[in-house]
Parts: structure tokens; sequence; C-alpha cells
């Protein structure tokens, strides 16, 4: 097959060689990604389309109905979506705060990107036990409530539950999405700025009509990473209450746990399906906005 | 005038970012300080924490949490008791990394091996293909958790190691990672050694391998944190909660040995931070490299 390809395509053959030889350094992982999440991809769209494994007749949506009609399901929804809705904007808007003032005149700027960069490197498990001790009902930040005259907060078990898996996010993404912020800030060309000044821009000016334009593909792969790391946040809600969260806090991955549990296949699949879809949409909705409005930049 | 109100703002700016600076410091450092306590210390300052667990009888225990920043008496007794006395610990420690290692270094392996080939051709296929890889690499684990159970449900893998290792190891994010690094190094550097004589394999671990040290270093720490932090997969994919890693385990300790929480909590940090320690600049590195999804 080698030989045939080369001799038929003689004038190409060093083209066809390379494409050949660069296929062999792809082969594992071509191979690898196929089986354990391409192939099985196709498997669950299949099965979220039939009755159940065994007799595999066609049910077509019948599946999606009836996901979308499980109330746990939809609690799930609501509960991922406002968390997702709250908190991604906070960390991209925050991160970009802290950016910008480290990437002024500031002292101390390196110790101050270790100091919030550091919380990216510690596992959740590990400070679990603090946030515990800090948010229990007769805790420090309680206590600290009560001196200005507030009620105490049963904090894991109300609706301010998801405040602290809020906290919890941004304490550990912002470092993140900070230094994602300063490098694309470093990369703003100087002489623009200069420019600006020169011609008396304001510093609001600068910031809002040159620097945010300059760092919109930056801030739709910001939004896009928090979203990805606020589906991830089951790991903070479960490591902090366990399986059985308030009400509030439960999230998509606690219903997958509880359908893997009792291997409702169809289910499964269904709502992994739909969630894709979502996935796929919000990202591709992210990126037709970034490309509006960073056109005249990219250029 | 002007000069005088310059210098409040920057005296208040630093204030402010060395405050909250402070207070992202602040989880870690508790934890550290509090794993130096001695058992009756922490039962009488959290005790109430985790009372649920305890029964009445113990009478020292305070009504409010104390958090305190330095122990009273620093004693390493709970480090003893981890590291000689109460081996489950260490055992779960010994999954974690069982678990986490391997999927470092073999998706690392065929991650680069993957970059390689993408850098040095990209035809239209091989663009939809990585298109797919990102695809994939931005799908969350509530959806790649299915494809991953059914696989591990064939192969016959379900609560071994190997469900959550074969995923991990061809997960595409590092391929991603490292193809946009090596994208950058200049063809030329690769002819010249192509006209030397050196076939491609040569090419990929005398040049490209050497070049890419530092990027392999900042994926490699990104690849550890995240299945260092892992919780779903094994909650799903192994039942046998003896193969459970330290992570999982952590949360449970509140029934029983909380004296020995905090130092537990404080072992298991101790990786990551020493790998952040060596290498914040290849981390920064690495995470600014990241940024950009179109490249």
């Amino acid at each position: 097959m080698k030989n045939f390809i080369l001799n038929r395509y003689k004038n190409n053959k060093r083209h066809y060689r390379l494409i050949f030889k660069s296929s062999l350094f792809l082969a594992p992982s071509y191979l690898g990604v196929l089986i354990f999440f391409v192939i099985p991809f196709m498997v669950v769209i299949y099965y979220s389309m039939i009755e159940n494994p065994i007799s595999g007749s066609f049910v077509a949506f019948e599946n999606f109905v009836k996901v979308v009609g499980n109330n746990a399901f939809m609690k799930a929804v609501r509960n991922t979506a406002k968390f997702s809705a709250i908190a991604v904007p906070l960390a991209v808007v925050l991160s970009l705060a802290l950016a910008v003032v480290l990437d002024s005149r500031i002292p101390l700027k390196s110790q101050m990107r270790t100091f919030f960069l550091s919380p990216m490197m510690v596992p959740v498990a590990s400070i679990v036990l603090i946030w515990q001790v800090l948010f229990h009902y007769n805790g420090v930040i309680n206590e600290f409530l009560q001196v200005f005259g507030a009620d105490k907060i049963d904090w894991f078990k109300s609706e301010h539950a998801q405040i602290i898996i809020i906290l919890l996010f941004l304490w550990k993404n912002l470092g993140y999405n900070m230094i994602l912020f300063m490098a694309a800030l470093g990369s703003i060309p100087k002489d623009l700025i200069e420019v600006a000044k020169l011609e008396n821009a304001g510093n609001f000016f600068i910031f809002f009509s040159i620097k945010l334009r300059y760092l919109s593909s930056t801030i739709l792969f910001v939004t896009i990473m928090s979203l990805i790391n606020s589906f991830k946040v089951f790991r903070e809600i479960y490591l902090l209450t366990g399986d059985y969260p308030y009400d509030t806090i439960y999230m998509l991955q606690h219903f997958m746990n509880n359908k893997f549990k009792s291997l409702d296949y169809q289910m499964l699949s269904a709502a992994a399906i739909l969630m894709s879809i979502v996935m796929v949409i919000l990202v591709a909705i992210m990126f037709a906005v970034e490309d509006r409005y960073g056109r005249d930049i990219e250029g | 005038m002007k000069k005088v109100i310059g210098f409040v703002g920057y005296l208040f700016k630093t204030v402010v970012m060395l405050s909250i600076a402070l207070v992202f410091l602040m989880p870690i450092v508790l934890t550290i300080t509090n794993s130096f306590m001695g058992t009756a210390e922490i039962s009488s300052n959290y005790g109430v924490v985790f009372q649920t667990t305890q029964s009445g009888a113990k009478t020292f225990i305070a009504e409010t949490v104390n958090l305190k920043f330095i122990p009273d008496m620093v004693s390493f007794s709970q480090y003893v008791t981890v590291l000689f006395k109460s081996p489950d610990y260490l055992l779960k420690f010994w999954n974690s990394a069982i678990l986490v290692v391997p999927i470092v270094l073999f998706q690392l392996l065929v991650a680069s091996f993957a970059a390689y080939g993408f850098s040095r051709h990209m035809g239209r296929w091989r663009k939809f293909i990585f298109f797919v890889y990102i695809i994939l690499m931005l799908m969350p684990y509530q959806v790649t958790l299915v494809p991953n159970y059914l696989v591990a449900k064939w192969m016959g893998t379900l609560n071994s190691y190997l469900s959550i290792w074969l995923p991990g190891i061809f997960s595409p994010f590092a391929v991603y990672m490292l193809a946009k690094f090596m994208r950058r190094i200049p063809t030329s550097i690769i002819e010249a050694a192509k006209i030397d004589g050196a076939g491609e394999f040569k090419i990929y671990s005398q040049i490209c391998m050497p070049i890419c040290t530092g990027a392999l270093f900042s994926v490699a720490m990104l690849v550890f944190i995240d299945y260092w932090n892992m919780v779903e997969q094994p909650l799903i994919l192994l039942t046998d909660e003896e193969k459970y890693p330290l992570s999982i385990f952590l949360s449970r300790i509140n029934s029983g040995e909380v004296g020995l929480a905090f130092a537990v909590a404080t072992i298991y940090m101790v990786p990551g931070l020493l790998l952040f320690l060596y290498g914040e600049d290849y981390l920064v590195e690495g995470i600014t490299n990241q940024g950009g999804v179109k490249g």
C-alpha cells in the first residue's frame, strides 16, 4: 500500500511520506481517543434513543422527554445554571480587575502572583476542613457577623450554601484567570497606549476602548475555562457536604451519580447528550460574540 | 497635589491587594499551622464542628469554634500517628499516587507523540480531528463519564484502576497544549536536521523534546493537579472503597480521628505545593501558552 501511494504520486513523494510518518506518531492518540471517547460516545447517542439495551427498540426522543420531565434533573439544571451564571462572570470580572491592578505600578508583584496562584495547586480535599471550620454554625464567620449585629447563618444548610461554593470556586480559579489576563495585558502594544495618553485620553477610555478590545480573545478563553471549571464544582460540594447536599447545591453531577447507582443507561445517555449539546451551543455563542467584537483587532 | 493623590492611590492599592492576597493564602496557612496541634487542643477548638459523630461525653468541647493561627503547643504527634501508627492514611496516599503518576507520565508520552504528528503536518482532515479533540477537552465530566463507564464495563475493568488510567492517558488535554507549543518551533531547525540525515523519530526525540522540556513540565503540573484532585471518577468507576484515593477519604475523616485530619490534609498538599514552589514559572508559562483557543 505504501509503495503504491509513493509510485503513483512520485512528485509528491516527500509530502506523502511526511503524512505517513507523522501518522505513525498520531496513531496511539487517535486509537485511544477513538476507543475511549468517540466510539462509546456514539453508543451513548444510540442508547439515548432506544427503550432499553436488551430489546433495542427505537423510541426516538422519548428518553429526552423523560429526562427533561424529571424533577431531580430539572432541579440540578436550575442549580447548575444559576451557579454558573453567577460564578463565571464574577470569576472573569474579578480576575481581570486583579490583573489590571497587578499590571500597574505596585510593589511585591511576583509575591502576590504566587499568593493568588497557590490555591490552584492545592487539592480541594485538603482545605475543605478549614472551610468547614470557618463556616460552621458556631464558626468564625458567624461570630464575625454577630459583631455587626447580624444573625447567625446556617451556611451549609440554607440558601447560603451556594455563596460558600461560589467563594470556594473564586478562591480556586481567580489566580489562573488572572495569569491569563496578565499575559494578555502584557502583549498589548505599548506605543498604542502612549499615543492615547499623548492625545489626553483618560484611564477609563484607555481601558474600555483600547485594552478591552485587545483582551477580547482572552476574555473568551477565560470565560470558557471558567465555565468548564464551574461544571467541576461538584468536587468541592461533595467534599464539603457529602452525598446529600442542601437542595440549592444539588448539581448535575449529583443527578448523574444517582443514575449511575441505579444503572439507568437511558437516562444517563439522554442527560449526557443534552449536556454536550448545551455545552457546544454555549461555546459556539461565545465564539460568535468574540468574532464580532474583536474582529478589527485580529485581522 | 496631584502627586499626593497619586501616592495615596498607590498606597491604597497596595494595602487592598496585599490583604486580598493574604486572604487567599489563609486557608492553606491555617491548615498547615493547625496540623501541629495536639489532639486535645484540636478537639477543644474544633470539636464542635465534628460533634455529630462524637458522643456528648467529652465535656471539654467548647460551644464555639476557636480558630487559631498558631497552636498553643507545637506538637508533631499527629504526624507521628499518621506516618507510623495508622497505616490507613498512607495506604490511601499511595492509592492516590498509583492512580495519578501513570496517568501523568503516559498522557505526556502519548500526547507528545501526537502533538509532534500534528505539528509536522496539518491538513484539512487533521484540522478537523484537532477540532474534535478540542470539543472533547471542553466536555465536563458529567458527559465523559458515561462513555468511560460503558468502555470500562465492556472491557471488564470496572472497579480496577485501569478504568481510570486508560481514559486519563488518552485524554486530549495534553495533546492540545503541546500541539500549540510545538507549532511554534521553527521549521528551519527541523529541515536542517533532516538535511543532516535525521529520521522523524530522531527529530522528535533529539530536537523537539529538549526544546519542549519546559512545556512538558508545565503540562505535567496541570494534569497532575487535576487528577490529584479527582473525585468524580473513583466515585463512579470504583466500587471498592479500599481503592479510593485520599481526596475522597479525607472528606470522610470526620467520623473519628479529627485530630489527624489536618496533618493528613497537609501531607496531601505537599506534592502539589512542592511542584508549585519548584515550577511556578513553568506553570505560569504553561497557563499563558494555553490562552486563546483559536491559537
